[in-house]
């Protein structure tokens, strides 16, 4: 049997308001989660990344968030948040080797990993923590606006980077989105928080 | 040599003294001196009482009767260490981490001192037992209280940090492993300072109470340094474990930041 890409399946995930949330995010597919602030997004990308306490079960392929230890289940499913968090002096220090080709593809070269993190703009923040959790290997990534400091090249660079790498890996993605424009360019599937459920949008 | 008797009425002397900074601090607005009063007063009563309570204990001598006072110490240490937090746990588990960790550290260091270094017979002799431990709690408690006051306090700031480190996959001691240490540090450095400066810029407490009571100096000098090593492997032992046992508390089961552990005072 050839082997099969872990998909992301969300069952009966119960966080804040939600209730309930049924989703399967497959290999390779990007899938857009929009909403008013507030209804949750963040929460229920923070509940799948087992950063909050939530009722129902997740899955990556066959393996389950709650038989694995946090930390591992972490490392698979990985959460960007929209905030990006440093605590060391320069860049390299909070990466391990970034992807082939990935710095540059984002118009970064290998210098800025010597650079100061108190230098950087936080569109460069936000571009750098994407690299640096993809740097980790992720298996699936829950992306919180990851575009949201960025200006209109970068948007559409970062964009496409994302899709041809999320195609390639066969990643599942899980894209929180405000603009109607970038959900329609990324997303395979778009679904809207309604109330206290997901509402599958055209 | 004889050790010239102190009376009462010398130490009310004393105490005009302290009369007059009050009244001084009062014309000069600073506000503290009431507390300044009460607090000379809470001294008096306090130490006159302990001066019963161990002269009582001296007296008797027996082995439960040094344990009884040595765990009520303990219990009001850890009540300190408690009091001087600006975030605890719910539940009482500042209290308790920090009574735990001081008991294991002091009572296994005072132990250790009392029966494989002193060796008075018995062993629990109160004269040698009770002080030593009192000087081990007293300095214990600060390096506690101090390192669980910066754990918390840096994890509540930075939580941000430490999630975010947390969504990168590390496990729960790596992503507060930075604060950890610094917490650790922080509680030991006291210590570690008081050591470097002992003799040079101030005289010990104990060595100048013995020597005034008519102690040769060498003698007091060797006892200080005894007791500036147990203290301080008493204090940094009991550090660490209270700030190791207070992060993992600062995580669940699954791992996660849950400062909601925490309440500010």
């Amino acid at each position: 049997m050839p082997y099969q890409y872990p998909s992301l399946r969300i069952e009966d995930v119960s966080v804040g308001d939600l209730r309930n949330i049924r989703l399967d995010v497959h290999a390779g597919e990007i899938v857009c989660l929009s909403g008013a602030s507030g209804s949750g997004k963040s929460r229920l990308l923070r509940a799948i990344a087992d950063l909050e306490a939530h009722d129902g079960r997740v899955f990556l392929g066959d393996r389950e968030q709650g038989a694995v230890r946090g930390h591992c289940w972490r490392g698979w499913v990985m959460l960007v948040p929209a905030e990006s968090q440093w605590w060391a002096e320069t860049v390299a220090e909070h990466f391990l080797e970034p992807l082939p080709g990935s710095l540059e593809a984002l118009g970064f070269d290998r210098s800025v990993l010597g650079w100061q993190v108190s230098r950087l703009s936080s569109g460069e923040k936000q571009r750098l923590a994407l690299l640096r959790a993809l740097s980790h290997r992720p298996e699936a990534l829950l992306l919180d606006e990851p575009t949201a400091n960025l200006d209109a090249e970068s948007t559409r660079l970062t964009e496409d980077w994302l899709r041809n790498l999320v195609r390639r890996e066969w990643l599942p993605v899980l894209w929180v989105a405000h603009d109607p424009e970038q959900i329609r360019r990324v997303a395979q599937r778009h679904y809207r928080i309604m109330g206290s459920g997901l509402e599958r949008q055209p | 040599m004889d050790v010239i008797e102190l009376t009462w009425w010398q130490l009310a002397l004393a105490s005009l003294m302290v009369v007059a900074l009050a009244v001084c601090a009062h014309l000069a607005r600073l506000g503290v001196g009431r507390d300044l009063i009460i607090a000379a007063i809470r001294t008096v009563l306090q130490l006159a009482l302990i001066g019963l309570v161990l002269e009582a204990l001296f007296s008797v001598g027996a082995l439960h009767w040094v344990a009884l006072m040595a765990v009520a110490m303990t219990l009001i240490a850890g009540r300190e260490v408690m009091a001087r937090q600006k975030r605890r746990f719910h539940g009482g588990w500042t209290f308790g981490i920090g009574t735990l960790s001081m008991f294991l550290s002091s009572f296994v260091v005072t132990i250790l001192t009392l029966t494989v270094i002193i060796g008075p017979e018995p062993w629990y002799t109160p004269q040698y037992a009770i002080p030593l431990l009192g000087m081990m709690l007293g300095n214990t408690m600060t390096g506690i209280a101090l390192g669980l006051d910066r754990l918390t306090d840096a994890v509540w700031r930075q939580r941000a940090v430490v999630e975010g480190r947390l969504m990168l996959g590390q496990t729960w001691a790596q992503a507060v492993g930075d604060i950890r240490r610094e917490a650790m540090r922080s509680g030991m450095i006291p210590i570690i300072n008081a050591m470097a400066a002992a003799g040079v810029v101030s005289l010990p407490g104990m060595m100048t109470g013995q020597i005034l009571a008519g102690s040769p100096p060498a003698l007091a000098v060797k006892y200080q340094i005894l007791v500036m090593f147990t203290i301080t492997v008493g204090t940094g032992f009991g550090t660490i474990a209270a700030v190791l046992a207070a992060s993992r508390r600062l995580f669940d089961e699954r791992e996660r930041l849950r400062v909601d552990r925490l309440r500010s005072v």
